[in-house]
């Protein structure tokens, strides 16, 4: 990074001070959900049915308990392991596969391009919800399937965007130059392409991860996803569900901790483009 | 025209077949033994045998495929294992429920985008166009399900305003007012974050259109400003509305699935849960099916759109 990039950088970041705010947010839910092995919480699976659906501030149970007596501030913790590890696995995938797909896509005219356009066409041609709720029906319910599922509707993205950036870089004169020099196609991707994809693909992905915990909080809502007694944000919400009249914390606490996740990571994601690629940035 | 309607027409071919592949490898290669689904855990294994020769489970997987696309072609997508009816029957009754709700949060989310996207770009950084821009980075970051809940819970339990769920009331009701009083929560649900995106790029739009040249003349000569905006900033303003809408109208259809579940809506989205967790596969793909059609349909109206729109538009 260019000292100028990170002048701009320091001065974007300085200024939005709701970017800060987010990072704060962000770095204290994966500080907590990393260490919450050490952290002084009650078993995040142990029921106390007498101290069942008990209200926030109660002794012992600062955010209250769940339906089964279970402390809620300590599936709140265990749970943001689940949610988080789903958000960054599902995106690390679709962007994996995707970003690959797009390089072969862009790169390769012919068969390669036309292979990979249309696979992503046909993904796209189903609303993202549903084929990723299709896809958890035919692999089964489960994290790791929810996981794959929502990988697969969404690496088409990452496609999309790699394969426009590798279209213009290609035809560009440094990489004639270095065709003409005679380096193999390898090198020329690794030296020549891939670094103009840096910028755009971190961008997406900050802000994919998100989205991700989103739809995995939907499918793990819907039953399809994390199984009991896991403690996961969506099923805690699609449990608590029921109990809903008469002690509305047990559905509003995961609801906000999702809420508030995914708004962190919005909120640094638009921080790192308006850094990394100020052309798109929001005005 | 006509050129451009005929070779877009022939790209929906791979587009559907594509589609088809796809919504019968996800469910055949899926673990379950449809047969063991439909004779139950007390079935002899002769008979387990003999129903799978029967449904043509032994041959090969694109032998499958071939019979499965014959009937769908005829419109024939089989029975559902769980009520033993034929699932395009069942999923078309469905199908009407979530085009009502789908329909009605698409019409709410275009009207209140586009209105607010107007005065936001009208009136920049006033109150109305900094709350707008708010809205938006929550609607992108707000579990629709979680909305859905929190919303009943105020305007049906606390306040009483409104039915909590399902599509009219179970005794007397069944007339347009009883379903415009069941439709409200469910639909404001459903198009919470799609307004918010429709706003948002009406307001970039018109800022964008706004400063152009034309629009100086037009207020040049005098125009009253509510028509330039309308008559002239808007009109211009329309095609990427149109795409985000058109894509908007995709996204409401899978988010109806979510929405539905939480209002307890009878349509397609409750009815393909309910087929997951019965592991009804014929009546699971049928919905699956029925939609991606769907919204393929919509894709291709909205590219015709453009066109009537934009005719300097033209397929490459």
């Amino acid at each position: 990074m260019s000292d100028s990039l990170r002048a701009r950088g320091a001065r974007t970041i300085g200024r939005n001070l709701l970017a800060a705010v987010g990072s704060i947010v962000l770095l204290a839910t994966v500080a907590a959900a990393l260490s919450a092995p050490w952290l002084p919480l009650a078993d995040p699976d142990a029921v106390d049915t007498p101290n069942r659906l008990r209200a926030p501030l109660t002794s012992g149970h600062a955010l209250g308990t769940d339906e089964f007596g279970r402390d809620l501030l300590s599936r709140l913790v265990w749970g943001a392991r689940t949610s988080l590890v789903a958000g960054v696995g599902a995106a690390g995938l679709a962007m994996v596969v995707g970003v690959t797909l797009g390089v072969v896509g862009g790169y390769y005219s012919g068969w390669p391009e036309v292979t990979v356009m249309r696979l992503t066409d046909i993904l796209m041609a189903f609303p993202y919800v549903l084929l990723a709720i299709a896809i958890v029906a035919g692999l089964g319910p489960g994290l790791r399937n929810a996981m794959l599922a929502i990988a697969i509707v969404g690496f088409p993205f990452y496609t999309r965007l790699v394969r426009g950036v590798v279209l213009t870089v290609r035809e560009r004169e440094f990489v004639e130059a270095a065709r003409a020099l005679g380096s193999p196609d390898r090198l020329i991707l690794a030296r020549h392409v891939v670094p103009h994809l840096v910028s755009p693909v971190v961008v997406a992905f900050s802000l994919d991860v998100g989205a991700k915990i989103l739809a995995t909080a939907g499918l793990s809502f819907l039953g399809l996803g994390t199984q009991p007694p896991t403690a996961d944000w969506g099923s805690m919400l699609a449990t608590g569900r029921q109990f809903v009249v008469l002690r509305p914390h047990v559905v509003l606490l995961p609801g906000l901790a999702i809420f508030m996740i995914v708004l962190a990571l919005n909120l640094v994601g638009d921080a790192l483009r308006d850094v990394l690629d100020p052309r798109t940035s929001s005005t | 025209m006509p050129q451009y309607v005929v070779r877009r027409l022939l790209l929906l071919v791979p587009v559907l077949l594509g589609v088809s592949v796809i919504v019968f490898l996800v469910l055949h290669l899926s673990p379950g033994d449809p047969a063991e689904i439909m004779l139950g855990s007390q079935a002899t294994q002769e008979d387990l045998t003999r129903l799978r020769a029967d449904l043509g489970l032994t041959q090969p997987l694109y032998v499958q495929y071939a019979r499965w696309m014959s009937h769908v072609a005829r419109g024939d997508l089989g029975r559902s294992l769980w009520t033993k009816r034929p699932v395009l029957r069942e999923v078309l009754e469905r199908f009407k429920a979530t085009l009502v709700l789908t329909a009605t949060a698409l019409v709410i989310s275009t009207v209140g985008g586009i209105a607010l996207g107007i005065v936001s770009a009208t009136r920049r950084n006033s109150l109305i166009d900094r709350l707008s821009a708010v809205a938006s980075l929550f609607g992108a970051s707000m579990p629709v399900f979680w909305l859905g809940i929190v919303l009943m819970v105020v305007f049906s339990l606390w306040l009483g305003w409104l039915p909590a769920s399902g599509m009219f009331a179970p005794y007397g009701g069944g007339d347009a007012r009883d379903l415009v009083t069941h439709l409200v929560l469910p639909a404001v649900t459903l198009a919470a974050a799609s307004v918010t995106i429709v706003a948002r790029l009406t307001r970039s739009t018109m800022l964008e259109v706004l400063g152009q040249d034309y629009i100086r003349t037009a207020r040049a000569k005098g125009l009253v400003e509510r028509r330039v905006v309308v008559r002239h900033a808007l009109k211009n303003a329309l095609i990427p509305i149109v795409t985000v809408v058109g894509i908007q109208a995709g996204y409401l259809l899978g988010g109806a699935v979510l929405t539905e579940t939480v209002f307890a809506w009878p349509g397609v989205g409750t009815l393909m849960v309910q087929g997951i967790l019965a592991r009804d596969f014929p009546l699971v793909q049928g919905c699956v099916l029925v939609v991606a059609v769907t919204f393929v349909a919509i894709n291709l109206a909205v590219d015709l759109l453009y066109v009537w729109l934009d005719p300097r538009i033209r397929y490459e």
